[in-house]
């Protein structure tokens, strides 16, 4: 840390950046309609939509951790042919844009999709649309979070513990849960909580693959699109509430960050 | 190196100023106008060659919320009278609102009719996956009219955000049926067919135009109204099934 | 033997490196496996312990064949019953001291509170139940250690297997935990291996010493017969012995072009000199009487280790001489002075080679 004053040029540049972070925030204040913000709140639509959207989220984060965590695992430790093609494969819809992620997730798993198709002709399990597709969706952008985090975590981890604890008489599954899960796990908090953020926030997969039904699939963020056209205190009301959630999980990581110094 | 990095700033700078003097006009219009609006743009950048048409297609509420917050559009084409009225309540209509044309409500199935739709009465079906367009914009409220005169409590699955939308999911097979524009149908391709929705009376869907206020292109925009309103216009938009208002 | 260690160790490593050793360690004795580092060691560890597979050999201790590539055997690691406090200790950080001198009981079925009985009374008897909820980030080094040699001790293996267990301590702490190794290990029924570099370790701690150099065994013995015959270089310098290439031709040794005057009139050819550092008289005056070696040369370096100095002279013949602080207080020498070296025939120790 230096205490010199910076570089006008630098300091000038840093403070533009930093406006472009704060100001819509700002901007978001300015129009919240704070002497009714509570019966806003309490509209229906509202309401609807929060409890789509934990619901979801949470579900999203569950099924990234149920298939992420052995994915991480797998890339991680096990060495075989194509591995590098397949992390690249699964961190592929961190940057891929949402909604073509959508749009592949109903050619595959859509009612005329590859996966889709047979498994409703077997199961008569219909994905598109239902609170199970926006699960999907969310979990297909939020996933690789998890997986990128984790896997990150078991490199570093120095594996002559799993050594020990081996010649000490742990089985695989003993020495999984009590000495690699445990030493990995303020890497592990950070991932879900990113992978939940993420997947709270979800739009484009969401509209595309699930739809748009409120009480069904509208989650906040779809609530915000539709209500800014239509109910704009709503819109910014809920808007407020996406903030200030992301703001919660961005203190509680650096908190974990911390931790895992 | 820097040579050519250099011709092609310039070549920026002069595309960007609309270099040869090419006006720009923006088009705002409703998703269902999208078929109808290219060939118009095309028709009329070939008789105007100084004027470059930029259409900005989708739901017509989005469209009016864009004006409101004072995008630079020339002209405002609506699906509805409703969201034009917004625009001329704030003040920002530069002349007339016309209505140009008209269409019809139509309820859209995937080629093969999978979900045997025979009428808007199929639409309350729960076994079958129905979309219909958001509340918010026109082709939503027009739909959500035809329910009503024909008593129909519809199921729907999604409300999708503008009828393209909504008929791309149709055609795609996801959905069993929609309500969307008649216009709609055919541009399709054949991957989807249409059922009367056969209600008394049938839902008017009349389409308005309006010039946007703004400084630079009120003889543009004129000039571009009076073509849709015109004999071009109208052929273009009768040619692909809008009638007149 | 029934309850002892019997190995051949054979490993290759894709990169070339090739480790081929064979060890028998009976119950009740210490073995140490003495070389420098890239010696093979912390592959013979590994194979050992059933991280990496044998490429040849077998390995079977206390009467159950642990592995043996001839059966295709191999029991993972997790089913031998190898009691191994590694370099760095590898204290499970999560987990506090009781709960890591617990675990291995716990991972063969014992209950929780069982096994942190089990686990109380043994740090009880090591003298660190005042430790027993602290997190091995509290610990000191030589805590550390003995924790670690605790936890290794508590489910009762049939061998125990000390990799560099004092190389991570600094000098002082490494003196005093090497006496209570040395008590540890003797209350320890099975057989004992110690892998280390450092001689001194080696010396004090085993019964016998398996000297590996470049992947495999280049002497065996018990600590006297390291330190008086050493085969190689590597364990001359252990020992801080000299050791002298040459051809002996009846009663004389050439080295280079260095006559030298032996006692072991018989040898002939090829042949290993070995000369004790203290066996080297050094004078300031050319020395007179019996038939000797003797020669002129300078000073090049003085190492003063408190009760013993160890001069290395230059040529014709380098060698270390080590003398006592009074002996070099009364020469009165500094580096570069020329002395007089004498060594009698008889401390010429000659092998054939």
């Amino acid at each position: 840390m230096t205490r010199r004053r910076p570089p006008v040029l630098l300091g000038l540049l840093a403070a533009v950046g930093a406006v472009l972070f704060i100001a819509p925030l700002v901007g978001l204040l300015a129009r919240t309609p704070w002497s009714d913000l509570g019966g806003v709140l309490g509209r229906e639509i509202v309401a609807d939509a929060l409890g789509l959207s934990l619901l979801i989220s949470l579900g999203a984060t569950l099924l990234s951790l149920l298939f992420g965590l052995p994915l991480a695992w797998i890339l991680a430790r096990v060495e075989f042919r194509g591995r590098t093609l397949l992390r690249g494969l699964v961190l592929l819809p961190l940057v891929l844009p949402p909604v073509v992620g959508g749009a592949a997730l109903l050619f595959t798993f859509g009612r005329r999709g590859l996966v889709g198709q047979p498994l409703e002709e077997l199961t008569g399990l219909v994905l598109p649309f239902s609170v199970w597709g926006a699960i999907l969706a969310a979990a297909f952008v939020a996933m690789p979070f998890l997986v990128i985090t984790v896997e990150g975590a078991l490199r570093n981890l120095d594996q002559r513990f799993e050594g020990a604890a081996a010649a000490l008489g742990a089985n695989r599954w003993t020495v999984l849960r009590r000495v690699t899960l445990p030493m990995i796990a303020p890497s592990l908090v950070s991932g879900l909580l990113l992978t939940w953020a993420r997947a709270l926030g979800e739009f484009g997969a969401t509209i595309t693959f699930a739809g748009n039904l409120p009480g069904r699939t509208q989650t906040l963020p779809l609530a915000v699109f539709v209500a800014m056209e239509g109910d704009r205190d709503a819109a910014v009301a809920m808007s407020l509430l996406l903030v200030f959630v992301s703001l919660a999980v961005l203190i509680s990581l650096r908190r974990s960050w911390w931790r895992a110094r | 190196m820097r040579r050519v990095v250099l011709v092609l700033m310039v070549a920026l700078l002069t595309g960007a100023c609309g270099g040869g003097a090419r006006q720009e006009l923006l088009v705002s219009a409703a998703a269902s106008l999208t078929d109808a609006f290219t060939a118009v743009e095309a028709e009329y950048e070939a008789g105007h060659p100084d004027v470059d048409i930029v259409l900005n297609l989708g739901g017509s509420s989005a469209l009016r919320e864009q004006i409101l917050s004072g995008a630079p559009v020339a002209v405002f084409a609506s699906a509805n009278q409703e969201n034009i009225a917004e625009v001329v309540a704030a003040g920002l209509v530069a002349g007339p609102v016309v209505d140009f044309a008209s269409n019809q409500l139509t309820i859209a199935v995937p080629a093969g009719n999978p979900g045997d739709i025979i009428g808007i009465g199929d639409l309350a079906r729960d076994d079958l996956l129905i979309g219909l367009c958001a509340p918010v914009v026109p082709c939503g409220v027009y739909a959500d009219e035809a329910l009503a005169i024909a008593g129909v409590a519809a199921a729907p699955d999604t409300l999708e955000p503008d009828v393209r939308a909504l008929l791309t999911k149709i055609s795609a097979g996801e959905l069993d049926a929609g309500i969307v524009y008649a216009t709609d149908i055919a541009t399709a391709d054949g991957a989807v067919e249409s059922v009367d929705i056969a209600s008394e009376p049938a839902v008017a869907v009349t389409y308005s135009i309006a010039p946007i206020v703004g400084d630079e292109n009120q003889a543009d925009a004129a000039d571009f109204i009076d073509f849709v309103l015109g004999p071009d216009g109208r052929r273009i938009l009768g040619d692909l099934g809008f009638a007149a208002p | 033997m029934r309850s002892g260690l019997d190995a051949r160790v054979a490993v290759v490593h894709p990169g070339g490196f090739r480790l081929d050793v064979e060890l028998t360690l009976e119950p009740g004795r210490t073995a140490a496996v003495l070389g420098p580092n890239g010696a093979g060691k912390s592959t013979l560890v590994a194979a050992l312990s059933g991280l990496v597979p044998l490429s040849a050999g077998r390995v079977e201790l206390g009467g159950c064949v642990l592995e043996d590539t001839a059966s295709e055997i191999s029991a993972p690691p997790e089913d031998r019953r190898i009691g191994i406090v590694h370099q760095d200790y590898l204290l499970f950080p999560t987990m506090s001291v009781l709960d890591n001198v617990a675990f291995g009981l716990r991972a063969r079925g014992l209950s929780k509170s069982a096994a942190q009985r089990s686990a109380a009374a043994l740090l009880a008897r090591l003298d660190l139940s005042a430790l027993a909820d602290r997190r091995p980030a509290d610990l000191s080094g030589g805590q550390a250690q003995r924790v670690a040699l605790g936890r290794a001790l508590a489910t009762e293996p049939d061998m125990l297997l000390l990799d560099e267990p004092l190389a991570a301590l600094d000098v002082t702490t490494r003196a005093q935990l090497r006496h209570m190794l040395a008590d540890h290990l003797a209350g320890f029924a099975g057989p004992r291996l110690l892998i280390t570099h450092d001689p001194a370790e080696a010396f004090l701690l085993a019964d016998e010493i398996y000297v590996l150099e470049g992947g495999a065994i280049t002497q065996t013995g018990s600590p006297e017969d390291i330190r008086m015959r050493p085969r190689t270089s590597y364990a001359a310098d252990l020992a801080g012995a000299n050791l002298l290439v040459g051809v002996a031709d009846g009663g004389e040794v050439l080295v280079g072009s260095h006559r030298l005057t032996v006692a072991d009139t018989s040898a002939q050819g090829p042949v290993l000199a070995t000369i004790h550092p203290r066996a080297i008289s050094i004078h300031i005056d050319p020395p007179s009487g019996s038939p000797r070696n003797s020669w002129s040369t300078i000073i090049k370096r003085i190492e003063n280790y408190g009760d013993r100095v160890r001069v290395q002279t230059g040529g014709p013949l380098e060698l270390t001489a080590e003398i006592t602080p009074p002996a070099l207080a009364a020469l009165g020498m500094k580096i570069g002075d020329e002395i007089w070296l004498s060594i009698k025939a008889t401390e010429v120790v000659v092998s054939a080679d």
